[in-house]
């Protein structure tokens, strides 16, 4: 495998967060009972005529702008043919030739240091609708019948067609982790992969290690997650290299990511080999944008994700690290500011949130989002900890608990009676008692054993059931044994 | 008087304000009429007589109450049948629609409905608007009420022969290269062709959308200014309708044409055209100078091409607006097939006709991977230098004219095997479509008994030109001729 390495250009679409679709009024919003969002004109019936959403132009002007591309000032859209029930037109309107953004780039910070991806275009075009098949394969291939959704239908989207410049399946996941948090910074799209509003198709291929010629590529579809992304790139680059390695050819097709086989498979021929016949829409007008337009969206760029990664840094002297993590998405880095505006300690705010936090998260694949536990209430927590209300150890188990009820941790510490031990005397009382229980151990110490120190603090835990703060039971204990 | 069915619009707005006659009167006198000819001309698809009777009804509410009149009201209407009338079938003339209702108005007819709509009926035309003779229709064809033998033209022959016929005083049509005014040509009606963007097209099937427009037949050319006032304007709803405020267009009859500047280019003059022909357009050029018009030969060098351009650019954009008809959502479907390609494939083979099918076919030809630039690119480079000609024509004239049709109605039969020859019939209308500019047809005599249409060519939305020199021309012309009753249907 040394030989080779991979090209790999990407194909995103993520759908546009505007309140209506881009050819007509209907509501854009996720969900709903099937057709329940159509209009005649998302429906395609006969007669009806498109105007385009300026809501989603503008938002793709955005993100293209963010992405460093050039604005065209003239782009037209085009009609993308073929017939598939799921478009109600048997066309596709889409840009094509003269899209909205060319020209771009996106710089990953990698641990390699700086990686640069160019964006070749952004581009808006429609979605379609959504069909189900019914068979047990869920391919329209042998299913009895199948059922169309257009709710979907005509929701705006935009495609990012980077150049073919990654390497690796990790540089894949993270220019895709880089762009999600951008467009999330923006506020262009959910990016929900679930929900299918952020997708992700690979161009790849394989070649002689800077030979500077292109191998053969395969296109694989279906990769809705970053980690199914990594995998199918992993998938596929020992696919083709296996095929290279023992004097194949690949052959140049669309591949179908399986996540449950963990394998890539071969599309059937006839469900893509199409001419699309594309020509300029001509129920359009072409879409031209003036300079004042593009410089009002430029001026309202929000802080992107990699200002606001150098901002942690210098701002609350975070390390690089903490920064990346904390910029990932944008409701990461905003629950951390809202914890740090509440009074809390960065770094401290910081630790709970790559620690305890997305731990949680990962182990239920959730989104910050959805969690119940509010910023105000880790800053309250971290508060507790400084005053020595509870301690660390068992902040862990309060954090737990709120995160599952969603409770202040104030009545959590309230409700179990867990607040920390420091009154002196109290103290002083359980170490007279533990030293006069554990003689041996006070003759090891004494003998420079500094291990038995722990087996006593111990003791004293046990009485206090963990409540007793370690520092002063620390203290209590060596001038004791030193009397 | 002329009996009720025969009047023009303008006419029977006098009568019905002056209280001479109800609107029911009226929608009778023309129902009677259907009954009397419909069988003989077959002008609908669709009689909606029972709607027309409750909006005759209204409209006489209203003026008993001493309300304001609808613009539209009392005026007896046929419409096209590929505009989209909500709740009540739109079939365009084909097999693939034949039960399709749809759930909304096009724009214009809501338009016209709040103006108190009478509408006798959708009708008949070529499927999806494709043909010359209304002969493409699955309906069976619509026969001229000058010559039962010949056809109305197309392709809104429905809409012209029901005006012809007493079936309708006026009618909504769509153009393409010349279906309204060919029709209103062979029909001795006057038939507009308005600039492209002035109507909307929303509720208008598409047939090629960069070509087709909306617009009128009538019986005069003050009927046409009025009907065009009530549908123009601008509509949120298309993209391609023009920001422009429709000026008053009866009032734009009044006034000179003298000093007008009449160019006649010779390339719409050149062979093909029948000797009856080219003497009634010689003879309405005499009349231009006897008012006081400038008439000279212009020319649009690439028109030649017109026609060649026309056949790439049409079948083109068709081939892709005519995709949605798949049996998925609505409209026949042939259930037969074994999986979904096969249900396409009876489906549309089964619900279009040959034309369409023909058109389907070229337009799809047109635009595949690498036949695209050399036709459907060069097409396009062609219709600018159409454009560039035209524009170049009104630097120097106010406006241009031309037949309508290099012949008058044709026999049944004559033309359907040989779609070249058919296609013919549109050379010297298409160019017009090509450059988005609007024209009139006005009768200006007859060859053997048939009428035989002038063509008014304008500037972009110079509709009130074009208008006020055929109004001029009409009365000048004096064309008082009806059907004749041995070979047609008794007026």
């Amino acid at each position: 495998m040394r030989e080779f390495e991979a090209v790999i250009g990407l194909e995103i679409h993520a759908e546009l967060k505007t309140s209506s679709k881009m050819f007509c009024a209907c509501d854009a919003s996720f969900g709903g009972a099937p057709n329940s969002k159509t209009c005649p004109v998302c429906l395609g019936l006969p007669g009806v005529l498109p105007v385009l959403n300026r809501r989603a132009v503008e938002l793709a002007a955005r993100l293209a702008l963010a992405l460093g591309c050039r604005i065209a000032p003239y782009s037209i859209f085009h009609r993308k043919n073929y017939f598939y029930p799921d478009m109600p037109k048997n066309y596709q309107i889409s840009q094509y030739d003269l899209p909205l953004g060319v020209g771009g780039e996106l710089i990953l910070e990698t641990e390699e240091g700086p990686f640069r991806v160019g964006i070749t275009r952004v581009h808006l075009e429609e979605d379609t609708g959504k069909s189900v098949h019914v068979s047990e394969s869920g391919r329209i291939h042998g299913s009895e019948y199948s059922l169309e959704d257009f709710n979907r239908a005509g929701v705006p989207l935009l495609e990012i067609v980077t150049e073919p410049d990654i390497r690796t399946p990790e540089q894949a996941r993270a220019f895709m982790m880089e762009l999600k948090s951008i467009m999330e910074h923006l506020e262009v799209s959910d990016c929900k992969m679930e929900e299918g509003s952020l997708r992700c198709d690979a161009n790849i291929s394989l070649r002689a290690r800077d030979s500077g010629e292109m191998g053969v590529k395969t296109e694989v579809k279906n990769m809705n997650s970053f980690r199914a992304l990594h995998r199918a790139l992993r998938y596929e680059i020992e696919r083709q290299g296996e095929i290279l390695a023992s004097g194949g050819e690949v052959v140049q097709e669309t591949r179908h990511w399986d996540a449950d086989a963990n394998a890539t498979t071969p599309l059937r021929t006839k469900e893509y080999a199409y001419d699309y016949r594309y020509f300029p829409e001509p129920d359009l007008v072409p879409l031209e944008l003036d300079a004042a337009f593009v410089e009002e969206i430029r001026a309202a760029l929000p802080e992107l994700p990699a200002e606001r990664r150098g901002r942690f840094m210098s701002e609350y002297g975070l390390p690089a690290h903490d920064a990346g993590l904390l910029t990932s998405s944008k409701a990461m880095g905003d629950f951390f500011e809202a914890a740090v505006d509440e009074g809390a300690d960065p770094k401290a705010v910081s630790n709970w949130m790559m620690g305890e936090l997305s731990a949680y998260l990962n182990a239920r694949s959730m989104e910050i989002d959805a969690v119940r536990v509010t910023p105000g209430q880790l800053a309250a927590m971290i508060a507790m900890v400084d005053k020595g209300i509870i301690s660390g150890k068992i902040a862990k188990s309060v954090f737990e608990e709120m995160l599952e009820t969603g409770k202040d941790p104030e009545d959590i510490v309230a409700e179990r009676g867990i607040t920390q031990i420091s009154d002196q005397d109290e103290l002083q009382r359980l170490v007279t008692e533990v030293l006069e229980e554990n003689p041996a151990s006070v003759d090891d110490y004494r003998r420079g054993k500094e291990k038995a120190l722990g087996f006593l603090v111990g003791q004293v835990m046990r009485k206090t059931k963990g409540r007793a703060n370690p520092q002063l039971v620390n203290e209590l204990l060596r001038r004791g044994l030193e009397e | 008087m002329e009996a009720l069915h025969n009047l023009k619009a303008w006419e029977i707005r006098d009568i019905l304000s002056r209280g001479e006659v109800t609107a029911v009167e009226v929608l009778e006198a023309v129902a009677e009429r259907v009954e009397r000819v419909e069988e003989r001309v077959n002008a609908y698809i669709t009689l909606t007589l029972e709607h027309a009777r409750s909006a005759a009804e209204q409209a006489d509410a209203a003026l008993r109450g001493g309300k304001m009149l609808g613009r539209a009201a009392g005026i007896p209407m046929a419409v096209k049948d590929v505009l989209c009338t909500r709740g009540i079938r739109t079939t365009c003339a084909s097999r693939i629609l034949r039960d399709y209702v749809p759930v909304y108005d096009a724009t214009v007819l809501e338009a016209l409905r709040r103006e108190g709509l009478v509408m006798v009926g959708k009708a008949n035309m070529d499927e999806f608007a494709m043909g010359s003779s209304t002969e493409n229709s699955a309906f069976g064809p619509t026969r001229n009420p000058w010559d039962l033998e010949r056809v109305p033209g197309g392709s809104s022959g429905g809409s012209a022969a029901a005006v012809a016929a007493g079936e309708a005083i006026w009618s909504l049509g769509s153009d393409t290269g010349g279906s309204i005014r060919q029709p209103a040509a062979l029909c001795g009606l006057v038939g507009l062709k308005p600039t492209y963007g002035l109507v909307s097209r929303f509720g208008l099937v598409a047939f090629a959308s960069s070509l087709d427009q909306v617009g009128t037949i009538t019986r005069d050319v003050r009927d046409c200014a009025f009907l065009l006032s009530l549908i123009a304007g601008h509509d949120p709803r298309d993209s391609t309708s023009l920001k422009v405020e429709a000026p008053d267009y009866l009032a734009a009859l009044r006034g000179e044409v003298k000093g007008l500047r009449i160019g006649v280019p010779r390339e719409l003059m050149q062979e093909g055209l029948t000797a009856g022909v080219r003497k009634a357009v010689e003879d309405t050029l005499k009349v231009c100078e006897e008012l006081g018009a400038e008439v000279e030969e212009a020319s649009l060098p690439h028109v030649d091409y017109a026609l060649s351009a026309y056949y790439i650019i049409a079948p083109a954009e068709a081939s892709s607006n005519l995709a949605r008809f798949d049996g998925v959502r609505y409209g026949y479907r042939d259930e037969k097939g074994e999986d979904m390609m096969e249900m396409y494939g009876r489906t549309r083979a089964a619900g279009f006709g040959a034309e369409v099918k023909r058109r389907i076919m070229l337009g799809t030809y047109a635009l595949s991977a690498g036949y695209y630039e050399a036709y459907y690119g060069q097409a396009q480079k062609v219709r600018t230098l159409i454009v560039n000609d035209f524009r170049a024509a009104f630097e120097r004239f106010d406006v241009l004219v031309s037949p309508t049709s290099p012949t008058p109605a044709f026999y049944l039969g004559e033309k359907v095997e040989d779609p070249l020859t058919m296609y013919l019939s549109d050379v010297c209308t298409i160019p017009v479509n090509l450059a988005g500019i609007p024209a009139v047809s006005i009768p200006c005599g007859l060859e053997d008994g048939l009428p035989v249409g002038f063509q008014i060519m304008g500037k972009v939305l110079d509709e009130p030109t074009i208008l006020r020199f055929a109004a001029a021309l009409e009365e000048a012309l004096g064309f008082r001729e009806k059907p004749d009753s041995e070979r047609g249907v008794k007026p």
